[in-house]
């Protein structure tokens, strides 16, 4: 089982998740994040004074799913999210040991 | 008016004596015409219905534009200053503008108009109103002949309210909620009053019309309202010091929404504010509707534009600061200048006020939060001076001659000694609300102590001051 966790521009979000869905990801968890990689942030003015505003609005998105679909679900959101500027976002895949549904205690590739 | 009505039914008992015989020859039974002492009682009767008419249509006006001014100060004034304050102070800041309008109202019930509107001295009303005696629903000829005096009282007590609510921008997000209120009391007392009573009351040094020794010329409000409640903001920013972190630390505006409806429930309020000032529901009124609206008008497009040319980008903060500045400036010109004049107060006024809170403050460097002095002090100021350049007779013939011609009013006008009397009345107004203010906090300051402690700032005056949270977004 992967773990693959996706930050993308909040306006690719529908795209990206659509695009999940047409391969087969069947389950994800989203979250609206704040956060800045090579982007430069930008500059806010209010009434003369600058504020520099260098956290970004961001979406998070994070899904487990089995080995085989791992690498089609990562080609879904490169597909997706990419807008070709800096910003785009970043797609982290990490191993997970376990899985467990809490209603049934279904263990393993099951319980996705 | 009353001329117009006593000759009509004059023409109508001439017509009456011409037709009578003719129905006499028809009907000998008839008893004949009406003895002249029955003419005249119809005639009575027909003027006091006359004048109870017009009575009736300027005090529903007038209470109408009482609610008006209200609604400037809550919600209107508490959105504008609400949304511009971080999160964790939104409902304190919105508290300093609500109790207001439950504090002012009680003083001014007890003895605040009496000091403001009974006569007295040149510089303060005496005690004859003391708990609203005599204010009742017969007219003060003097102030409003066509309103009974208690819709004069309720409508002067909005602007009692708001303009304390005012100042309360400059000393945002860092003051006690007790020393508020004990300041409030007294500004309302040693600064609001007197001035109230200087211009507008009778036989006040500053008043224009009932026997002022300098006849300042102030509509709605330019220096018993802008003026004191900018410069004591000045005061007050100055004596009450930065807020912690300003001004390294970003302190943009929670939210520009609520500031928005904010401005805009203003600028409608102003309609109650400015043409209420008329007093009655003339052709005055709507002279001043006018200028008041379209003096907002060309001060958002002088503040965006402005902004546009410095930033690059017209911001929705700029287009809604600069209404309200323009509606400040053109409060004390409002009953006095013709829509041209509106125009020119009104760009003037967003330019000015847009360049002394972007520019001048940083110079100073003095943290005047929410811009109560660059805003009303700055464009009251330039509102009162302008004022004295485009008052017209032709819009109100306020200044008469001896035998009741008018005379010239602004320096457009021809008057050029108003510029002095303008100056005057400015000068007496940024005197009082300095020296009182100062007095005021150094009171405030020894009694109950001005200042939260920094750790309370830092907690925001939401939860320190009263146990509340503006958003609660963990409840369900």
């Amino acid at each position: 089982m992967k773990k693959i966790e996706a930050i993308i521009q909040p306006s690719r979000f529908d795209a990206v998740k659509s695009a999940l869905q047409e391969v087969g990801v069947e389950g994800m968890t989203v979250s609206e994040v704040r956060g800045h990689g090579r982007q430069k942030g930008h500059t806010e003015v209010y009434r003369g004074n600058e504020y520099t505003v260098d956290l970004l609005p961001k979406v998070k998105i994070e899904m487990v799913v089995s080995q085989a679909l791992a690498d089609a679900a990562i080609q879904a959101i490169l597909r997706a999210a990419k807008t070709g500027k800096i910003g785009d976002g970043k797609i982290f895949v990490t191993n997970v040991d376990e899985a467990i549904r809490i209603r049934n205690e279904e263990r393993g590739e099951t319980a996705l | 008016m009353r001329q117009i009505l006593l000759r009509l039914v004059l023409g109508c008992v001439v017509l009456l004596g011409v037709l009578a015989p003719a129905a006499l020859a028809q009907a000998p039974a008839n008893p004949g015409t009406a003895p002249t002492s029955q003419v005249e009682d119809r005639i009575g009767k027909l003027e006091q219905q006359a004048a109870e008419a017009r009575s009736s249509g300027d005090n529903a006006w007038m209470l109408v534009c009482a609610a008006l001014v209200l609604m400037m100060t809550g919600p209107g004034l508490a959105l504008f200053y609400g949304g511009l304050v971080r999160k964790k102070n939104v409902l304190a800041t919105m508290m300093q503008s609500f109790i207001l309008m439950a504090v002012i109202t009680l003083l001014w019930a007890l003895f605040g108009y009496s000091l403001a509107f009974h006569e007295g001295s040149r510089f303060i009303g005496n005690f004859g109103y003391l708990f609203l005696r005599g204010v009742g629903a017969a007219p003060d000829v003097d102030y409003a002949a066509t309103i009974p005096q208690q819709t004069f009282m309720v409508y002067q007590l909005m602007f009692a309210i708001i303009t304390p609510a005012l100042i309360t921008g400059a000393f945002a997000e860092r003051m006690k909620f007790s020393a508020l209120l004990l300041f409030m009391i007294l500004w309302s007392i040693i600064v609001y009053e007197p001035m109230a009573h200087m211009v507008w009351g009778k036989g006040g040094f500053l008043n224009a019309s009932l026997g002022g020794v300098f006849p300042t010329l102030d509509f709605a409000g330019g220096t018993v309202v802008h003026v004191t409640s900018g410069v004591s903001a000045l005061v007050c920013a100055l004596y009450l010091g930065k807020r912690v972190g300003f001004p390294k630390e970003p302190m943009p505006p929670h939210s520009v929404v609520l500031s928005f409806i904010g401005a805009c429930l203003l600028w409608v309020g102003w309609f109650g504010f400015n043409a209420g000032s008329a007093l009655a529901a003339g052709s005055l009124a709507t002279s001043a509707f006018v200028a008041t609206h379209f003096g907002a008008a060309a001060a958002a497009l002088g503040w965006a534009g402005a902004e546009w040319l410095r930033n690059g980008k017209a911001s929705v903060l700029g287009a809604i600061s600069g209404a309200v500045a323009g509606l400040v400036a053109i409060t004390p010109a409002a009953g006095f200048v013709g829509p041209m004049s509106a125009l020119a107060i009104g760009a003037m006024a967003g330019v000015v006020c847009y360049l002394m809170v972007a520019k001048v403050k940083n110079w100073f460097g003095y943290d005047d939060s929410l811009d109560a002095f660059g805003v009303h002090g700055a464009g009251g100021t330039l509102g009162a001076l302008l004022t004295g350049i485009f008052a017209a007779k032709a819009i109100n013939p306020i200044f008469k001659d001896a035998q009741g011609i008018p005379t010239a009013v602004g320096l457009i006008d021809g008057n050029a000694r108003q510029g002095l009397n303008q100056l005057v009345g400015i000068g007496i107004a940024w005197l009082l609300a300095a020296v009182g203010t100062l007095v005021i906090l150094k009171v405030v300051d020894v009694v109950v102590g001005l200042r939260v402690s920094e750790e309370q700032e830092v907690q925001g005056l939401d939860l320190s001051q009263h146990g509340e949270e503006g958003y609660n977004l963990e409840a369900q």
